[in-house]
């Protein structure tokens, strides 16, 4: 705040500081790799903790228990929460027994369902990877795409389309097409907010929030009329995409282990090296921190805006891509499970950066593959994930409740602020 | 109902009418009329007519006959007056009224859409206008909400999570005591509890506002679904929620076409309409909404001036909160009887699109509520009409309105200047 007004007076000399190399500026300030990890960490394990409270408040035997006696109440809670987050952890990395047994009886098919689990939790984190991504490119270009969801179901429909509507082609041309296809449909869904805000200024959270509710009344139309399935009798849902667009699967069922899993990591060193290592990604990063020194330093602001969005919404689009051609194979309105608002979490969590996008998908991915299985085992709602994420995105974006919980001391201030009111 | 106020709304939208909006509405006007003219028109026997039902249906109180009228005729006398009011408009310009024509227009334009497309049969316009009242509550509710967190300064997008948990809270309040009223009282003060979460971590540790209202919606839709998964589908018991039931006005509930429509309601409709009035007074002609505007506007200037920016902003987004829960507990208490996952569908969303569309004041959003109730009513209507635009599509037309709002093709909304910025006290 105090450095505020000497900026302001010298657009220039901060226009040049934003043009020298970043190595140079963050030299001194660079945190060490552990220190980066701290409250991300806690907030993690703070959320945790406050899903075994809701677990244990919600549980009706520790009450019975506690109606007994004290000490007989404090074992059901402690049992209460050993078991189900017991449940989580062996369903999302698989029983160690099990795999054991598995290995030593040297049944194939055992084997795969013992490494099952652990396999799923890697399928369920690439769209989280993907739409992750996207949030974090809009937050490290000054933008929040709130959109992801929309842009995801515009995506998916796109590459189910180019998957069952092309037909007689190899694979090898198919898959990226119908790929294509999906980043195609995304970056629309993210064009026209960007193009909007660029020209006319108009918000674009408002605008995503808008389309997302467009994409979805389009996809409810689409996939009951022109794009339905015609022996679905009447279910709103797709045809099964031809074998050849199909991300390949690595083992045979029940894992469904595929190639979206390597594509996820390769699109974000992709996005890694775009952001950080090229002047475009430069000019990008520098318009999100600092639009006046941008537009002092001759940068396209408009250009920048649209292509940002545009590739927020590419990366969207693939995920959507994804759990079609992955997992699905066909489209229907629950292809997700709230990918939109979750990936804004990630890109939280990951601080906007690629590594720590992906880091924070896996986190996701484990957690709510875990809470499947939980859900089967223990009667725990697996929405009780989504009331984890919630707390994990407080704590993530208040560092100060962290530090006054786990009395850390205070670094120096240096949040940024992601997206400024409707009218900036 | 929905007309007048709809035109309202653009009326205070509308900035001075440039030369190229001038002729851009001209033409849009013409094509109104040309689409009439050309596609209603030909296709429209010369005796065939149109029976318009003026009553909600099942409703006995002020009813009244069925309007007839001759298709052909009427569609003939609304292209006549619209082409008139086209050429005006491209010539001369309505100037400041050219919204309110816009208005006018497209409502003549459903009009004869709807004489053609139950041409020898009948439709119930009572009936659509009573149930485009009810789709609208919660949109218009929570648009209040909107309007009353963003003009002290706190951006609200958590509007969709508070009405869930004010909805699944009446319900589950209603059901265990068995009254309303209570179960109310639980919406009111669950939307409020969880304005207060937004308050605090927007203004105490000046939490990006945008990702407070996001996790407010996690929160929201992720408890919700919880306690309803682990106990009420367990336990039907706690879903079983006493409504709020019908209470004609006395008097008012006989007038003609008016009464049965707007004096024939549960509490929730009454509300939504006396909130409106209140707010728009309160908010424009007394001090406390003059100092809460202040707040939202220029912080700085209302500091200086002796008002308590934090406490006010607290005030003004609890009040919020309240109004969201209130909404909230319209689908389980007012409308609905039981609570269902996820079942604000969205309308928390429209809520701040009204807002939007609205320009920030209470009469504004109910206009811009009462046309995007009307749309997703119409929506419906079509599909049972047998028509071949998609409902789905209907549904759409409110996002895409306020898109065009929002990038200044029909006249620019003003939002308050200093919402989403944390105050800082120097």
């Amino acid at each position: 705040m105090s450095e505020e007004p000497s900026k302001k007076q010298d657009l220039g000399k901060a226009a040049l500081e934003e043009m020298k190399p970043p190595k140079e500026k963050k030299a001194g300030k660079r945190r060490p790799f552990g220190r980066a990890l701290v409250i991300p960490l806690l907030a993690v394990f703070s959320g945790l903790v406050l899903g075994a409270i809701l677990i244990v408040l919600t549980d009706m035997d520790v009450y019975a228990a506690f109606g007994q006696s004290f000490g007989a109440g404090i074992k059901a809670a402690f049992d209460s929460v050993v078991v189900a987050y017991g449940a989580l952890l062996r369903s999302a990395f698989g029983d160690p027994a099990r795999i054991v047994a598995a290995l030593q009886g040297g049944d194939a098919l055992e084997i795969r369902r013992a490494f099952n689990p652990f396999l799923e939790s890697l399928v369920v984190s690439t769209p989280y990877i993907f739409a992750g991504l996207a949030v974090a490119v809009g937050f490290r270009s000054g933008l929040f795409n709130i959109g992801v969801e929309g842009q995801l179901f515009i995506g998916a429909a796109a590459a189910t389309f180019v998957g069952y509507a092309v037909k007689g082609l190899p694979a090898i041309i198919h898959l990226p097409l119908a790929l294509l296809a999906g980043a195609a449909g995304g970056a629309l869904w993210g064009f026209i907010p960007g193009l909007l805000k660029a020209k006319t200024g108009a918000h674009e959270v408002i605008n995503t929030i808008m389309l997302n509710w467009i994409a979805f009344r389009l996809t409810d139309w689409l996939l009951a009329g022109p794009m339905q399935r015609p022996t679905s009798g009447g279910m709103p849902i797709t045809p099964e995409v031809e074998a050849s667009a199909m991300l390949p699967q690595f083992f045979g069922a029940p894992i469904r282990f595929h190639l979206g899993f390597f594509i996820a990591l390769l699109v974000a060193w992709l996005m890694w090296f775009l952001l950080f290592k090229t002047t475009w990604g430069f000019n990008l990063r520098t318009v999100g921190a600092n639009p006046n020194a941008a537009k002092y330093g001759g940068m396209d602001i408009v250009r920048s805006t649209v292509i940002a969005m545009s590739l927020s919404g590419a990366l969207a689009g693939l995920a959507g891509a994804n759990q079609v051609l992955g997992v699905t194979h066909s489209m229907a309105m629950g292809l997700s499970s709230g990918y939109g608002y979750d990936s804004i979490a990630l890109a939280l969590l990951g601080n906007s950066s690629p590594l720590g996008v992906v880091l924070a998908s896996l986190l996701f991915g484990f957690l709510r593959n875990g809470a499947t299985q939980m859900m089967v085992a223990t009667k725990i709602p697996i929405d009780i994930i989504s009331i984890i994420q919630a707390f994990i995105i407080v704590f993530i974006a208040a560092p100060a409740l962290i530090r006054a919980i786990f009395r850390i001391k205070a670094e120096k201030a240096d949040e940024t602020v992601f997206v400024r009111g409707w009218g900036g | 109902m929905a007309p007048a106020a709809s035109t309202k709304t653009t009326v205070q939208i509308i900035q001075p009418v440039s030369t190229r909006r001038r002729v851009i509405m001209g033409i849009t006007f013409l094509v109104f009329a040309a689409i009439t003219l050309l596609v209603f028109l030909p296709n429209t026997a010369s005796d065939l007519t149109t029976s318009f039902g003026l009553t909600p249906g099942g409703l006995k109180r002020g009813a009244v006959d069925n309007w007839v009228v001759n298709s052909q005729l009427t569609l003939i006398l609304i292209s006549i007056v619209t082409v008139l009011l086209g050429i005006y408009q491209l010539v001369r310009g309505f100037g400041k009224r050219t919204n309110a024509i816009l208005g006018l227009v497209a409502l003549m334009f459903v009009f004869a859409f709807l004489t053609y497309a139950a041409k020898g049969k009948s439709v119930n316009i009572g009936g659509l206008i009573s149930s485009s009242l009810s789709l609208a509550v919660p949109i218009i509710l929570g648009a209040y909400s909107g309007i009353l967190c963003e003009r002290s300064g706190i951006i609200n997008i958590g509007i969709e999570g508070m009405m869930l948990m004010g909805a699944l809270v009446g319900a589950l309040v209603g059901s265990v005591t068995k009254s309303p009223w209570v179960g109310l009282l639980g919406s009111i003060v669950s939307g409020m509890l969880l304005a207060l979460v937004l308050a605090w971590l927007s203004i105490k540790y000046k939490i990006n506002q945008i990702i407070t209202g996001t996790v407010i919606n996690i929160f929201g839709t992720g408890m919700t679904s919880f306690i309803s998964a682990k106990f009420m589908q367990t336990n039907e018991a706690l879903n079983n929620t006493p409504m709020f039931t019908r209470v004609p006005i006395p008097l008012l509930a006989d007038i003609p076409f008016i009464g049965p429509i707007l004096f024939n309601n549960n509490l929730f409709i009454y509300g939504t309409i006396l909130v409106a009035i209140v707010l728009q007074v309160a908010l424009f002609s007394t001090r406390w909404g003059l100092r809460l505007r202040a707040v939202g506007e220029h912080p700085k200037a209302a500091d200086t001036l002796g008002i308590n920016v934090i406490k006010t902003r607290y005030m003004g987004t609890l009040l919020g909160g309240m109004v969201a829960g209130f909404a909230g507990g319209y689908f389980t208490l007012g409308s609905v009887g039981r609570f269902d996952e996820m079942m604000s569908a969205g309308k928390g969303f429209i809520g701040l699109a009204a807002m939007i569309f609205g320009n920030w004041n209470p009469i504004g959003a109910f206009g811009a509520g009462m046309l995007f109730g009307f749309a997703d009513a119409f929506g419906s209507k079509l599909s049972i009409l047998g028509s071949v635009v998609p409902p789905q599509f209907m549904a759409m037309l409110p996002y895409i309105i306020t898109m065009i709002v929002l990038a200044g093709l029909i006249g620019k909304g003003h939002a308050p200047a200093a919402e989403g910025t944390p105050y800082e006290k120097e």
